[in-house]
Parts: C-alpha cells; sequence; structure tokens
C-alpha cells in the first residue's frame, strides 16, 4: 500500500468516526427534545398539587404521588370517557373494517360498468376537508335527534374513503388464478371474499384497523360537534373541558393527557409497521 | 371472466358495494352538496323557520369581514412558519436515521411518540411547557440569563408557540414519508459518487435532493393542506387568543357554527378553506412534472 492512499483512508475512517460521533450527538440531542416532554408530562402527573408550581422545574417527583390520578376519577367521569373512547374507536374500526373491504372488494375483483368512474368518486371526496361536511353533518345529526348519542360519534366514521382506497390497492396486488378455481368449483363471491381474499389481506386489514383506530382515539373536532353531555364525551373532548375548569391545576391535566396517550403507545408497540405503513399511504392520497 | 354472469353479478356488486355506498352518500356526498346550498343560505340552528336564500351574501359579509382577514393573515403565517421549519426538521432527521445505527428502533420511536398521541393532549401539554412562570421554556431560557416571554399570553409570540408545538408533533410524520423516500434511491449511485471522490454534501446535493424531490414536493404539498386546516392545536392552546392573534379559518368556521349560530357563514367559510386546499393540490399536480427529477 503506497503512503498517500493509506494516509487517505485513515483520514476518511477519522473523518468516519468524527461524523458518527456528530450523527450520535444529534440524534440524541434530537430525541431529548422529543421525549423530555413527555417525561415532563408523566412527571407533573406525578405530583400533589403544592409540588406542581415549583419555579426550578423538578423532572423527577419528590415525593411521587398518585394523588392526581385518584382526584381525577373522581372529580371527572373519567371512566365514563375511557370506556366512551374505546366503545367509539372500536365500533368505529369495525365499521369501517367491513364497509371498506366491502366496497374494495368490488372495485378490485368485480368488473362493472362504470366501476372506474365510481372510484374516482371516491376519491375526489378525499380532497374534501373535513371541515366542510362538518357543519351539514352536525344539522343532520340535530335533525335525526342525535345530538348526545353514540349513533352521532361512531357512524360518520364507519366511512371512510381512503380505506376503501387502501384495500382496493391491496386486494388487487391478490393474484387471480386462486378464485378462479374456486369459482370453477362453484365458490361464491362471498365466500372467495371472507376465505380467500380477506385472510390474504391481512397486513392491509392490520394497517387500516390501527390507522382507524388511532384516528377514532384522538379525534377531536366531530366529538366536539356532536356531544356536550358529559357522559357521552370521549377523552379528547373530556380532556378540554378539565383544561378549561381547572387551568391552573396542572397535575390533573396532565393526568388525563397521559391517560390519553397511553392506549397509542401500546398499540404503537405492538403494530409498530402498521401504524407507519398507515401514515405513509395517507400522505399518499393527497 | 369467472364468477356469476348478468344479473346475478350485479347483484352481488350492489351487495359488496352498499353498506360503503350508503356511508358515500350519506356522510360525504349529501353534506358537500347541503354545505354548497347553505353557503348561500341564512339559517340559525335555533329557529328553523329562518332558513332563507339570501345569495352571496354570506360571501360579500365574508370579503368585508375583517376578522375573516386576520384569521386567513394568520392561518398564512402559520404556514410561513411551519412549512420550512418542519421542512428541516423532517428532513433532517430522516438523514439522520437513514443508515445502520445504534438503537435506531428507539431513536425513530422517539420522534413518532408525538404523531400517535392525540392533539389535545400534545396541545396541553405545551401549554404548560409555554407556561410563562412554571413552564420548561422560560425555565430553560432563564438559565441562559433570558427572560423569556409570556407566550400564549401575549399576541406577539403566541403563534410562535403554536408554530413550535406543531413541527414537534410532526417531525415524526414527515420524518416517515422521507424515510421511505430515502429507501427508494438505489445504493450504487452512492457508491459510484464515492469512487468519483464526491463528499457529504455533494452527494446530499447531487444525488439525495434530486432523486428525493417528488416526495420532498409532496411532502410541503401536505404540510401546505394541513397548515390551511390547522384547528385542535389553536382551540386548546390559545382559543385563537389572546385578543384574537391566533384566530385561524377553521377556528372562524368552529365559531360561526357553534358560538354563533350562524351556520349559512360557516359553510360560505369552509368553501374558502376548500378553494385553498384545491388550489394547493392542483399545484401539486401541475409543478410536480416540471419541477420535479424523475
Amino acid at each position: 500500500m503506497n503512503k498517500p492512499l493509506a494516509a487517505a483512508q485513515a483520514g476518511a475512517a477519522r473523518k468516519g468516526l468524527g461524523g458518527k460521533i456528530v450523527v450520535y450527538l444529534l440524534l440524541i440531542l434530537s430525541a431529548l427534545v422529543m421525549l423530555v416532554p413527555f417525561v415532563w408530562m408523566l412527571s407533573t402527573s406525578l405530583k400533589s398539587t403544592q409540588y406542581v408550581l415549583n419555579p426550578v422545574p423538578e423532572l423527577i417527583p419528590n415525593p411521587v404521588s398518585l394523588d392526581s390520578y385518584a382526584r381525577l376519577f373522581e372529580l371527572f367521569p373519567m371512566g365514563t370517557w375511557v370506556a366512551n373512547s374505546l366503545l367509539v374507536a372500536i365500533l368505529a374500526t369495525a365499521g369501517q373494517l367491513l364497509t371498506c373491504s366491502m366496497a374494495a372488494y368490488a372495485f378490485a375483483r368485480m368488473h362493472f360498468r362504470g366501476s372506474n368512474l365510481l372510484f374516482l368518486l371516491y376519491l375526489a371526496t378525499m380532497m374534501v376537508p373535513f371541515q366542510v361536511t362538518v357543519t351539514p353533518l352536525f344539522i343532520l345529526m340535530r335533525n335525526l335527534g342525535w345530538i348526545n348519542s353514540y349513533q352521532s360519534l361512531i357512524l360518520p366514521q364507519v366511512f371512510s374513503a381512503f380505506g376503501t382506497f387502501l384495500l382496493r390497492q391491496a386486494f388487487q396486488a391478490i393474484p387471480r388464478e386462486l378464485e378462479e378455481a374456486a369459482f370453477m368449483e362453484g365458490a361464491s363471491h362471498w365466500t372467495v371474499f371472507t376465505r380467500m381474499i380477506l385472510p390474504l389481506a391481512r397486513p392491509a386489514l392490520a394497517t387500516l384497523a390501527v390507522f382507524s383506530f388511532m384516528g377514532s382515539w384522538n379525534a377531536f373536532l366531530w366529538p366536539l360537534f356532536v356531544v356536550n353531555d358529559p357522559n357521552l364525551m370521549t377523552l379528547p373532548v373530556g380532556l378540554s373541558l378539565l383544561h378549561g375548569e381547572h387551568l391552573t391545576e396542572w397535575n390533573l391535566v396532565m393526568a388525563g393527557s397521559v391517560i390519553t396517550i397511553i392506549p397509542m403507545l401500546v398499540v404503537y408497540i405492538f403494530a409498530q409497521q402498521y401504524l407507519v405503513k398507515g401514515f405513509v399511504t395517507s400522505g399518499l392520497k393527497g | 371472466m369467472a364468477g356469476e354472469k348478468g344479473f346475478r353479478k350485479t347483484l352481488w356488486v350492489i351487495f359488496f358495494l352498499a353498506p360503503s355506498l350508503v356511508g358515500l352518500l350519506v356522510f360525504m356526498i349529501g353534506p358537500i352538496l347541503s354545505s354548497f346550498g347553505l353557503a348561500f343560505s341564512s339559517w340559525d340552528p335555533l329557529l328553523p323557520a329562518t332558513f332563507t336564500f339570501i345569495g352571496l351574501e354570506n360571501f360579500v359579509n365574508l370579503f368585508a369581514d375583517p376578522n375573516f382577514w386576520a384569521a386567513l393573515g394568520h392561518t398564512f403565517a402559520y404556514l410561513l412558519g411551519f412549512m420550512p421549519l418542519v421542512f428541516v426538521t423532517g428532513l433532517g432527521s430522516a438523514l439522520l436515521l437513514n443508515r445502520k445505527l445504534k438503537g435506531q428502533k428507539f431513536f425513530r420511536a422517539a420522534f413518532f411518540m408525538p404523531v400517535i398521541s392525540a392533539w389535545v393532549a400534545v396541545a396541553l401539554l405545551w401549554a404548560w411547557i409555554f407556561n410563562p412562570e412554571y413552564g420548561l421554556v422560560n425555565f430553560l431560557l432563564g438559565l441562559i440569563g433570558i427572560q423569556g416571554p409570556t407566550w400564549l399570553f401575549d399576541p406577539d409570540w403566541a403563534m410562535l408557540a403554536i408554530i413550535i408545538t406543531s413541527v414537534w408533533k410532526d417531525t415524526g410524520y414527515h420524518m416517515t414519508i422521507y424515510l421511505s423516500g430515502l429507501q427508494n434511491i438505489p445504493d450504487e449511485y452512492y457508491e459510484a459518487a464515492a469512487m468519483d471522490g464526491a463528499n457529504a454534501w455533494d452527494r446530499l446535493r447531487y444525488i439525495t435532493l434530486p432523486m428525493l424531490s417528488p416526495t420532498i414536493f409532496f411532502a410541503l404539498i401536505i404540510s401546505l393542506i394541513s397548515s390551511f386546516q390547522v384547528f385542535d392545536q389553536v382551540w386548546i392552546m390559545t382559543g385563537g387568543g389572546p385578543a384574537g392573534a391566533t384566530s385561524t379559518v377553521v377556528e372562524q368556521i368552529v365559531n360561526s357554527a357553534f358560538r354563533y349560530n350562524k351556520m349559512g357563514y360557516a359553510a360560505a367559510l369552509s368553501w374558502v378553506l376548500f378553494l385553498l386546499v384545491f388550489v394547493a393540490t392542483v399545484i401539486q399536480s401541475r409543478l410536480q412534472k416540471r419541477w420535479v427529477y424523475e
């Protein structure tokens, strides 16, 4: 090995190491920026009220107290809010999976006249911001007498153009040979749909499931519109109410925030790749 | 073609489409059409008899309303801050993470945590962090001898606080989009460039950015559209205040509809919003062909 080359390689290695250190430093710094607020949320929620307003913030609560959680459940129907959020999110997700997968089957696997035009209509509705439909939707719910009801919270979420779009793509990717054999043997569309297409499209269904669960769990604007009875509120709406009433009791507010975030964290831990896939695809719809 | 033919097949198509079509008609098409009708009407939900067609009056009132122009101005102020910042943090974190690293999963999860958190919880958290007296931000500023502003209580600083919060929340989302774009760039390009002695900056400038331009363009449009629709964080953190300094278009829609019961006016506002989003989408599809290297 000649000298200049060896020197150049050593230089590159040194630079590589230096670069690596810079990369790690930047990453650690940004991870701190992302995570310290969550630590601060948790630690505030674990302080009793007299320790919250401290000019020198303490990231580690001393003493640790579950007081704010106890008071939160005492003063507000927290249990009801959690149950409402779960019920709405689970039913909305189940409904969305059913309607979207059925429509996606028709679009992807059955040739019928006008299918392209109809699908274009689905895509077009994705461009309309929710804020355009929210006022008439509210009026509709009001005329049906559904203000302060589970129907009004759940039903509008059961339909999704995005979900149909996502599942149609997945269904189209499944080879046709399988079902042709099944049809030869006299299988119905329903059998092919439930026994072949749905099992083969499990990853896409999981993506839609976690994504729509998250959308429903975190939703704020629509539940804020249609529910004002505290017993029917979902967590985010209840949380915003709590903020208004207990403005200065940040330990209560942060305890409520922790409770709101934890279920999504659990979903992320167990279904990370599906959630990420959902976000990437949801971007692509634009 | 396999499967049933003719009438039976039509029945099957109807069977599979019906649940979704009912939803599409009742929850999308119907409301879109009635929103359009509503925009040209006056209607107070407390007095059902007052539904009247008033032509362009809502739009005339809208364009004469200084609050509307202020809200539009704030929405653009938000956009001008949010878009470039989330571009830098999103692309930057993607570039940092697009390599073999120890703890990669941990770092990605750290960026992703705000993305999956409910906006309401995030907005409350940052309202607390920006608390003038006991919040983290002003404490840290105090450490380096700066007396921080009162943030959400100061008309000059409230929007910046909302922008910072939004960038913090959305960085991981944009990172994810950029990462999926980066993974589509073939390694051979970098290997060839390394052979030619290109340094890191050259590689970024002449390979990564041009190859990533469709993704960048696309992510910018997403952040543009989400900027037009900014609401949750404003509603929670400031309620449009102080003194209307952070009032945005969607915040005005909600207030017109539910605080002032002006449904027609709210619908008109929402169509102005639609127009903004629509123009952004058209620009995307038009300019993508011209600007983007593919």
